[in-house]
């Protein structure tokens, strides 16, 4: 449990980050918050010969509202996302989702951009950044790029991020008074990974479901957007039986490994529960429920 | 006579029956513990093991050049290198020998192969990953019940012609022991006659107790004296002298082991394992101290694992019934070595104590230990030897018995328990119940719970889909190793020891040879000097675990320090006080028969005014005793027990499963439990609190799992379960108080009833919410997954 040797390097800029990774090519690993990187450089399962260390890069941090768009920037914590009243009344789904992940002493250091950048199925930001229809901006050293969240998630521990790239901000629609958004996530014990955990964001147009995205955590190589059952739901109004198709669609979508949490029957099932489940709470949401 | 003030002057003390805060929470609550890792000796090198990818290979080659290339590293040890000193097997407690490094062939996957010595943890890190081994891999034997056939891969090359490894005669390379008990063909004339007859399967799953400090030493052989002092976290340092001794050829007397504060045992402190052999002989080889602490996944994976029985149970009985029979029949998986922690007589522990809390006229229990290729051991995880298992069984067989006459199993329980009258009562397989009152325990937990209206609403919630369970146990524990007469490790008598010294100003400093691991000894030993000798606890300095200063015991595991423990310093207090009265009478100048004992003090009987308290008698012991005595307070007390304690309990669960997801929550835990006299109630309570969330871990998700290639899979604690306070249950307890008759102060022990018996408590009510809907027995661990696939083939999570 003791990492190989490495050289840690804690820029202040942006600038010096994207240098150092230039410069160290991909014997280097970007450390945000450490709770995924740490732990496989202790297995030894990484061994990276450089560290670069973001966490000195304040303009990396911080919630903000520009451009009728809600900006977060990569290292802020899960915790100050937790806190953001901000978040709360424009991406609720974000905060709620991030009470979920892990525990407090991890949500303390573990930040939203590291969670999306790892490229791990069972973190649960990406399916909550696909639920939510957001955008990521990236910067390398040809400069910055805007990527949906939509396609960004390619495999495990694969994104769509490019060699030199970081991910530096989070751009996120705000919610309408007729959204509503739930994410439902099983696990074994807090702090655990997901077995399977669903993220939903629907809006209404009087009784008609307007839009609607669903991404699932962990039963798959990455999120999975679900849009088979997406296109059940969309344009419809939506009824109890037609939830239950919606989830039977997302289960086919699935594709999870068997591990101690379950088998492959055991999380598609897990899967189409925590859809249904997510589903009836964003509706009831989008109808003015809590 | 009591008085108000004479109830005061008790109430001072803060002995017996007190829940006074613990002696020893200061320094670890500010952080102030000094656990094995905290100690750094001067040029201190620290040790990292090599280990084996493999479960089942031979080893070709061992190329250490790169490792000793490496600036700091400062030796690399193989089997080859501790040959010369014939250390590179060592015996186990089991009479079996383990290889301390691996001998031309791994036999589980992590066994240690190599120890890298260096500078620091980080270079013998790094080190490990540049020795070379390349090995040919050899078919593994993961699956027990595949131990024995014919042309079963033979695991134990060194012993495969050897007609006994320890434990009586075998039939196969792999066999390690077949013990029983009791009258076979009584049992089985029982199961011929009966009107009813059950048998059912069951796994006591492979566990590990998996204390939060994990195991570590740190070795230091000073050339000059020829003495090893030896810093342990063990829960037996005494026993580790010795064997140190008899391994070492060093004397006794020129070893001192030192267990500091431990952070938990719950057996995995017991055994020797090879990381302590290892740094000794590389302290004595390199002249310096040489430190070895093992990490979470090591831990996990190679000290000394818990249970992994195969159990058949079978129940025979009259209609209405009454049970006339039992027999069991287990599987050990014992691992590539015979390194469980057992009383050397006992290969299945204290297993045949599983007749329970029941009147069952015959029985019969037959254990079959195998190798496999995993990690070796078979300790007690907080429990006395194999009780859990014997527990488990007999409450689980009594459910399926309930369920196949259709009789509630609170009914059948109350039928075949042994009544109050019976004691001392003469079990079926040979032990001799001391004391106990179970119908009395039962009913009230009944009442305590609205039994009844439990069983309505479960049947209310059946008829909606809604699955809940209801489970009891009623169980009895063998506690307390043990007799000298049937129990020893290694030939030395399962005895313990104190030794209490009160100095001139009545404060006292007490030595046992058991050893705390948070069981709050600091506390108790203190609280029962203070009420036998009426000093205050406050005064009283109790220490453990050095074994140049303590006297020789047998360690603390199996709930052994209050029955055996307790019971030595109870005598060596009460040898003390029969000192001070002859002093008193000296100082009062009366007849010792004169006087009597009033709380702190003896008086004369009749003039209540004239008295000497023990603090007078204390300074008087050092300056004024009667003619020919020996100045001086002071005793010491090797107790060998007359026979076990059985503290037992009456616990009630009640579960509600999600049908959709398979979670379980365990809404209520009601736990009775009676362990005697009760020393510090707030004590037992946080025992019994810490016993059943050992029990709640272990029932709903504990596990060792192997793939069929024998490697381990879930050795972090990721997977491996300890639930949070989010998980945890709100554990409701209760009391009733049926004195040992033979302890000297009546108390039983009490650590770990709650883990005995609350397995099969929560067990039995996972089973019952399915067996309710026509499922049979469910295997633990009952986590979500499991429970969920139950709920599927019952088809009840229907949309």
């Amino acid at each position: 449990m003791i990492p190989g040797v490495f050289d840690y390097h804690a820029p202040t800029t942006m600038a010096d980050a994207i240098a150092l990774l230039a410069q160290y090519g991909d014997e280097a690993k970007v450390l945000a918050g450490g709770h995924s990187l740490l732990p496989m450089m202790k297995l030894r399962f990484a061994e990276p010969a450089y560290l670069i260390d973001l966490n000195k890069i304040n303009e990396l941090r911080g919630i903000s509202e520009a451009n009728g768009m809600v900006r977060i920037g990569a290292m802020t914590t899960e915790n100050q996302l937790i806190a953001s009243d901000l978040l709360a009344q424009k991406c609720p789904l974000i905060p709620e989702a991030a009470r979920l992940v892990a525990d407090p002493q991890v949500r303390n250091r573990g930040t939203i951009g590291g969670d999306i950048a790892h490229g791990d199925p069972g973190n649960d930001h990406p399916a909550v950044m696909l639920a939510v229809g957001a955008s990521f901006v990236l910067a390398g050293p040809a400069g910055e790029r805007t990527v949906a969240a939509d396609g960004f998630f390619l495999g495990t521990y694969w994104t769509g991020l490019e060699e030199g790239e970081i991910l530096k901000e989070i751009l996120v629609p705000p919610v309408t008074a007729s959204t509503g958004h739930g994410y439902a996530k099983l696990k074994r014990k807090t702090g655990d990974y997901a077995t399977a955990g669903a993220a939903v964001q629907l809006t209404l147009n009087g009784d008609v479901c307007d839009s609607i995205n669903i991404g699932l955590t962990n039963v798959g190589a990455c999120a999975i957007k679900a849009t088979e059952a997406e296109d059940v739901l969309r344009g419809q109004v939506i009824t109890e039986a037609l939830i239950l198709t919606a989830a039977e669609k997302a289960m086919a979508m699935t594709d999870p490994a068997e591990d101690l949490r379950g088998d492959v029957e055991y999380k598609t099932h897990m899967a189409g529960e925590m859809c249904r489940r997510a589903l009836r709470q964003a509706l009831a949401r989008a109808k003015g429920g809590a | 006579m009591t008085t108000a003030e004479s109830l005061d002057r008790q109430d001072k003390l803060q002995g017996v029956g007190c829940s006074r805060k613990r002696k020893e929470d200061p320094r670890f609550i500010q952080g102030k513990g000094n656990y094995v890792d905290d100690i750094k000796l001067p040029g201190m090198l620290y040790g990292d093991f090599v280990r084996s990818p493999y479960a089942h290979a031979r080893i070709k080659s061992i190329n250490k050049e790169a490792a000793l290339a490496l600036p700091g590293v400062h030796a690399v040890l193989t089997a080859d290198d501790l040959k010369p000193l014939n250390l590179h097997w060592m015996p186990t407690l089991a009479g079996d020998k383990q290889a301390v490094l691996a001998d031309e062939k791994v036999c589980f996957q992590y066994q240690e192969v190599a120890m890298v010595i260096a500078d620091d943890r980080y270079i013998a890190a790094d080190a490990t990953e540049l020795v070379e081994v390349e090995y040919e891999e050899l078919p593994p034997l993961v699956d027990p019940h595949k131990a024995l056939l014919p042309d079963a891969p033979i695991i134990r090359e060194d012993a495969a012609g050897a007609d006994e490894v320890g434990q009586g005669q075998r039939t196969h390379p792999n066999h390690i022991f077949t013990w029983d008990v009791g009258d076979e063909a009584m049992t089985d004339r029982a199961f011929e006659n009966a009107d009813v007859v059950v048998s059912q399967e069951m796994l006591n799953q492979r566990v590990h107790p998996s204390p939060l400090e994990t195991c570590g030493c740190v070795a230091s052989f000073d050339k000059v004296r020829g003495e090893l002092t030896l810093y342990l976290t063990s829960q037996a340092p005494h026993v580790v002298r010795t064997v140190v001794t008899m391994l070492s050829g060093i004397p006794e007397s020129k070893v001192r082991v030192v267990s500091p504060d431990i952070g938990g045992g719950f057996g995995n402190k017991v055994g020797i394992y090879p990381g302590y052999v290892v740094s000794i002989v590389a302290s004595i080889v390199l002249g310096r101290p040489v430190k070895w602490i093992e990490d979470r996944i090591e831990n996990l994976s190679t000290t000394a694992f818990a249970r992994d029985y195969h159990m058949i149970g079978e129940l025979a009985a009259t209609k209405d019934g009454k049970i006339k029979g039992l027999r069991v029949n287990v599987l050990a998986d014992h691992g590539a070595f015979n390194a469980h922690a057992q009383p050397t007589k006992w290969p299945a522990g204290f297993f045949s104590i599983c007749t329970g809390s029941y009147d069952i006229p015959t029985a019969y229990a037959k254990v079959k230990g195998v190798y496999t290729n995993k990690a070796p051991g078979g300790v007690a995880y907080r429990c006395s030897f194999r009780v859990t298992e014997a527990v488990y069984v007999v409450e689980r067989m009594i459910d399926v018995l309930a369920h196949k006459l259709e009789m509630d199993p609170a009914e059948l329980r109350m039928k075949n328990f042994i009544q109050p009258e019976q004691f001392p009562y003469h079990s079926a397989l040979g032990w001799e119940y001391d004391s106990g009152d179970y119908p009395t325990a039962l009913k009230k937990v009944m009442e305590a719970v609205d039994y009844a209206g439990l069983r309505k609403e479960q049947a209310e919630k059946k008829a909606r889909g809604e699955i809940m369970g209801i489970g009891l146990c009623t169980f009895t524990e063998v506690v307390g190793a043990g007799p000298s007469k049937s129990c020893d490790i290694l030939g030395v008598g399962m005895f313990d020891s104190a030794e209490i010294r009160v100095h001139p100003t009545g404060s006292v400093i007490a030595r046992m040879g058991t050893i705390t691991q948070g069981q709050g000894h600091q506390t108790t030993y203190a609280q029962i000097i203070a009420t036998e000798l009426g000093l205050s606890s406050e005064d009283i300095q109790i220490e453990e675990g050095d074994t140049s200063t303590a006297p020789y015991g047998l360690g603390t595991y199996g709930s052994r320090s209050t029955p055996v423990g307790g019971a030595a310093t109870v005598m060596a207090a009460r040898k003390i006080r029969e000192k001070a009265r002859k002093i008193a009478a000296h100082l009062m100048e009366v007849s010792e028969n004169d006087l009597e004992w009033d709380v702190d003090r003896f008086r004369v009987a009749g003039n209540h005014e004239q008295f000497k308290t023990m603090k007078d008698i204390a300074w008087a012991a050092y300056n004024n005793v009667p003619e020919g005595m020996e100045m001086g307070l002071e005793s010491v007390d090797y107790y060998d027990p007359p026979n076990f304690t059985y503290p037992f309990g009456a616990y009630l669960c009640v579960v509600d499963i999600d049908r959709f997801t398979g979670e379980l929550k365990v809404r209520r835990f009601y736990a009775l439990d009676d362990c005697g006299t009760r020393i510090n109630p707030m004590i037992i309570e946080g025992q019994v609190h810490g016993g059943l969330n050992e029990a709640f871990a272990v029932a709903t998700g504990q596990e060792l799992p192997y793939d069929e290639q024998g490697n381990l899979l879930g050795n972090t604690f990721m997977d491996y379960f300890w639930p949070t306070m989010v998980e945890t249950p709100v554990w409701e307890l209760d009391y009733t108080v049926t004195p040992s008759p033979h302890h000297p102060m009546g108390a039983k022990g009490v650590a770990e009833s709650p883990h005995v018996g609350g397995i099969p408590c929560i067990s039995n009510a996972v089973n019952d919410a399915f067996m309710q809907f026509g499922a049979s027995h469910v295997n633990m661990p009952h986590n979500a997954w499991r429970n969920w696939k139950a709920i599927h083939e019952l088809g009840l999570d229907k949309q």
